[in-house]
């Protein structure tokens, strides 16, 4: 079945219902979904599925829904139903969609689809799963169980249309292998290393060898972990806990954010938000990027974006609805086409520092290095930051023994403005991605 | 907040609609029994069918105006089979013969046996219900609907002149399961869900800060009966003014103070997860071979409790189409069960399961909790207060999260005070509380006579899956947990 020709038809039905804006979104995807233990198969799922989604505005009235059914009679039974939901809902002109002469014209190719992944069936999987684990039990007597390795992929066909003439295609890989590897601690407890790898190419996947390792890696590293006593301290976050921070960034510059008052950020543009260290960038036109996207979900063109450029704060990323709430302009940013549009980043990242991430530790006396955190702690509303945090103890510009059961907690805000070193070891396996940097001081809560 | 769970009137009258049981697509004894050979074609231990149907409806309101009315039909089947603690899963989304047939192959290659297992004889399975919802909310008007939320949002609103904004959302589900396994028992069953939610953002000029309230459960549109929309209203407006007066929290290790109620995610995150029997087959969890042993103070009961009338987290099957139970996973401080699903059942040779759940048919199950509580004591709450010299009483909570390895266990603060000689004082800023699992519960010194359960709100996240869960327990007081506040 034709992706163009569902939606197409879709937009003539809704034409013919009397709706004046509509977008259509039809897309099919395929998964597979692999894991091992012990190097045992335990999970072979593979699946196909399809849907259709649309956002109807009826006299400024706007529904949503969505079906998996794509046959012509089950869609025009469904759009009409959609139509009628439509009645219960109250005007809301700001929600329409953009104005024809904005939508993309020219959608520029972006590398997202890799056909070698799309090709990869389940015995691969299984086997690179199954290296992965091996490499991690092999690695040191101290692993003794595993919650197993698992590699999964996933392929995807969309297309949107719109009542204004927009029609475009979007297609995209993306898989990821992992493995979380188990030691047995002295007191009785377990310590467990986890580490992944991703992105939209195969070749762009780390060696399972590399997974396995540093898997085992973490977990007997973590071996003897203790808290450590309650204090202020300087902070290093590894980058896969600085994406953490950098991400509660990304929820605070969206327009939906601000709009809605739930961003300490809000009356914040042109002023200082952050060290002169920190420039944040969306980037939706980074080839295998994560995150890429070559229009975004209502159609309008989409551009690399530097949010806050050396501390300061530039500009919000916007969707038509927020941008008309806030009187600023639409910034390309919207997701969810076929549903309620909303402000989402793309590719979202700290810029790299100049420096090895190695350094980042060299002169402290005595600080935390952040390998992992948990938990939710985060209000947006006030940028109030407390969260669980494990990793090890930084003593005389050393990394000495692993701590964990600790939290750290700062405002936003104050954390943004201590970054004092950014490291160069940024890469794009995720969309919101950071290296590793220093954050002057954090309250640790501890013994 | 008043318990929404008792009372409730009359006996189960929904209709089904799922095209899988009325139409002509409803599948028979036949389409099940050609489903099921199907899947063990290539041998296997067993294989299971889950059909699912959900109808939902959703409206939200933005600052007292609706800004969007959703719903749709997502409806399929789930086919897994099982070898030894292997599974194949595949599904399609639609009740197509040559689609489900297509599926049943998928999911069988997982077998190397070669031998075809036979399933015996369908039967039905006899269920009780435990929701009964003459009126669900997923039917309701969809003005009827709009109203609710007007009421919660005007509440909001007339309840002080701070407040700047108020968001409000519903949403209503209706869902059917039809789970037949190789052993031919069929359980079906109709899920309805209703959960309201409110959000404040209140600004005194000086400071910005939010309030949320959120209920709901296994109910039809008597929920809001017993709570009302207006309570959800003024509920969220109160928390955002307390926190206008927040400071710092604390940060170290202190004596906490669990209000009743909300509490119990400390229970669902410290030691639930941990008793998800799938950890312990997998020897990740810290609660490996501990059965038997003392894993908390002697005042400490836990149970997992299906049954209850109306909760967010009760079933009347499981996933799996077993018949789910009480368990009492802790007593007097005694570990005493896991939580399993069928392939951890058979792996520790344990007759029952009834713990498998879902997302949905396009998941596999694995053990979960349903209603996960702390039984009540004997103490006084006031009384529990008053013996804490400067520590921390917890009352609300955004989510928590847990290392199920070393049993690390975070849970997020929204309301909480500070406690200084025997009295709440001043309101403190949102913080983390971490502790660890076994250790935190043996620091249980005092538990309240005042048993609660939360309103329906929680959602518990599991390798990518959510499943609706509800939890619920009195006033308790651990002699330590480490406060994750900046205030040193």
């Amino acid at each position: 079945m034709e992706l163009e020709s569902v939606a197409s038809h879709a937009i003539e039905v809704l034409r013919s219902l009397g709706v004046q804006h509509a977008e259509v979104s039809v897309g099919v995807g395929k998964e597979l979904e692999i894991s091992v233990r012990e190097g045992e198969v335990e999970l072979v799922k593979e699946a196909a599925s399809s849907g259709l989604s649309v956002r109807v505005m009826v006299d400024d009235r706007v529904a949503v829904s969505s079906t998996t059914d794509l046959a012509r009679d089950s869609v025009a039974a469904f759009l009409a139903r959609a139509v009628d939901m439509a009645q219960i809902s109250e005007p809301d002109p700001m929600a329409a969609p953009p104005d024809p002469s904005e939508l993309a014209r020219e959608i520029p190719l972006l590398a997202l689809f890799d056909p070698r992944t799309d090709r990869v069936n389940a015995d691969e999987g299984i086997a690179l799963a199954k290296r992965a684990e091996a490499v991690a039990f092999a690695f040191d007597p101290r692993i003794t169980s595993s919650d197993g390795a698992s590699f999964s992929r996933s392929s995807s066909h969309g297309v949107l249309a719109t009542t204004g003439g927009f029609l475009a295609r979007k297609s995209g890989t993306y898989q990821s292998l992992a493995v979380q590897a188990i030691a047995d601690d002295a007191d009785g407890k377990k310590r467990n290393g986890s580490y992944w790898t991703g992105a939209r190419f195969f070749e762009e996947l780390e060696d399972p060898e590399a997974v396995g390792r540093e898997a085992a890696l973490r977990a007997i590293r973590a071996l003897g972990s203790a808290k450590m006593d309650t204090g202020v301290y300087p902070i290093v976050f590894d980058k896969d806990a600085a994406r953490a921070i950098v991400g509660l960034v990304a929820g605070c510059v969206l327009g939906d954010a601000i709009y809605r008052r739930r961003s300490y950020l809000a009356e914040r543009v042109g002023t200082r938000i952050g060290s002169d260290r920190v420039t944040l960038v969306d980037d939706p036109l980074r080839d295998r990027g994560p995150g890429s996207r070559a229009f975004d979900g209502e159609g309008r063109p989409v551009t690399r974006r530097v949010v806050v450029q050396g501390g300061t704060l530039e500009s919000f990323l916007l969707d038509s609805y927020s941008a008309r709430k806030l009187g600023l302009v639409p910034t390309g940013s919207a997701s969810g086409g076929g549903g309620i549009p909303h402000s989402s980043t793309s590719n979202f990242y700290l810029q790299a520092g100049d420096v090895a991430p190695e350094s980042l530790i060299a002169g402290i006396e005595k600080g935390l290095f952040v390998q992992r955190m948990m938990g939710f702690g985060f209000d947006p509303v006030t940028g109030d930051f407390s969260r669980g945090a494990e990793g090890f103890l930084i003593e005389n510009g050393q990394l000495t023994v692993p701590v964990g059961e600790i939290t750290i907690s700062r405002n936003l805000d104050e954390i943004l403005k201590g970054i004092d070193a950014v490291a160069s070891d940024l890469d794009f396996k995720t969309a919101i991605s950071s290296p590793s940097f220093r954050v002057d001081a954090m309250t640790v809560g501890g013994a | 907040m008043a318990s929404p769970l008792s009372g409730l009137p009359g006996s189960p009258i929904e209709p089904a609609e799922a095209p899988f049981v009325t139409g002509p697509s409803a599948i028979d004894d036949e389409i099940l029994g050609q489903l099921l050979r199907k899947a063990l074609e290539r041998g296997g231990d067993f294989a299971d069918l889950f059909f699912e149907y959900r109808r939902h409806a959703a409206i939200s309101m933005e600052d007292g105006r609706v800004r969007s009315v959703g719903g749709g039909v997502d409806m399929g089947v789930g086919i897994r089979v099982v070898q030894g603690s292997a599974v194949g899963y595949a599904y399609a989304e639609s009740l197509e013969l040559n689609e489900m047939l297509a599926a049943a192959q998928t999911a069988s290659r997982i077998a190397q046996s070669g031998g075809g297992v036979a399933p015996v004889a369908i039967r039905r399975l006899d269920l009780k219900n435990r929701y009964p919802v003459a009126a669900q909310v997923v039917d309701v008007a969809g003005a009827d609907r709009v109203a609710l939320l007007r009421r919660a949002d005007a509440a909001a609103r007339a309840e002080d002149p701070r407040v700047v904004r108020v968001d409000a959302s519903l949403v209503a589900v209706h869902k059917e399961v039809l789970v037949c396994s190789s052993t031919g028992a069929v359980g079906y069953d109709i899920q309805p869900m209703v959960r309201i939610g409110v959000a404040v953002v209140a600004s005194d000029g000086q400071r910005t800060e939010s309030g949320q309230s959120g209920g709901g459960g296994r109910f039809g549109l008597d929920y809001f009966t017993h709570v009302s929309p207006e309570a959800h209203g003024k509920e969220a407006v109160r928390v955002a003014l307390v926190n206008l007066d927040s400071r710092p929290a604390p940060a170290g290790t202190m004596p906490v103070v669990l209000a009743p109620g909300d509490s119990g995610i400390l229970l669902h995150e410290a030691v639930g997860h941990g008793l998800e029997a799938d950890f312990n087959r997998k020897r990740t969890s810290n609660y490996t071979d501990r059965i038997g042993q003392s894993v908390a103070s002697p005042l400490v009961t836990v149970i997992d409790d299906p049954a209850i009338v109306g909760s967010r987290g009760s079933i009347n099957v499981d996933d799996e189409g077993e018949i789910p139970i009480e368990h009492r996973l802790i007593e007097n401080g005694i570990l005493r069960a896991y939580l399993h699903d069928r392939i951890s059942a058979t792996h520790f040779k344990e007759s029952s399961a009834g713990s498998g759940r879902r997302e949905s048919f396009r998941d596999v199950p694995m053990p979960r909790m349903t209603n996960t509580l702390m039984l009540a004591g004997e103490d006084d709450p006031e009384s529990i207060i008053r013996s804490v010299k400067r520590g921390v009483y917890a009352k609300k909570f955004s989510g928590g999260q847990v290392n199920i390895s070393n049993g690390d266990f975070v849970f997020s603060l929204t309301e909480g005070y500070l406690i200084e000689d025997g009295k709440l004082t001043a309101p403190l800023k949102s913080a983390n509380l971490i502790g660890n699992g076994p250790e935190a519960l043996t620091t249980v010194s005092m538990v309240g006579h005042d048993f609660e359960l939360s309103d329906g709100m929680w959602t518990c996240g599991k390798d990518g899956q959510s499943a609706p869960v509800g939890v619920g327990m009195p006033t308790v007081k651990l002699d330590r947990l480490t406060v994750g506040g900046t205030a040193v």
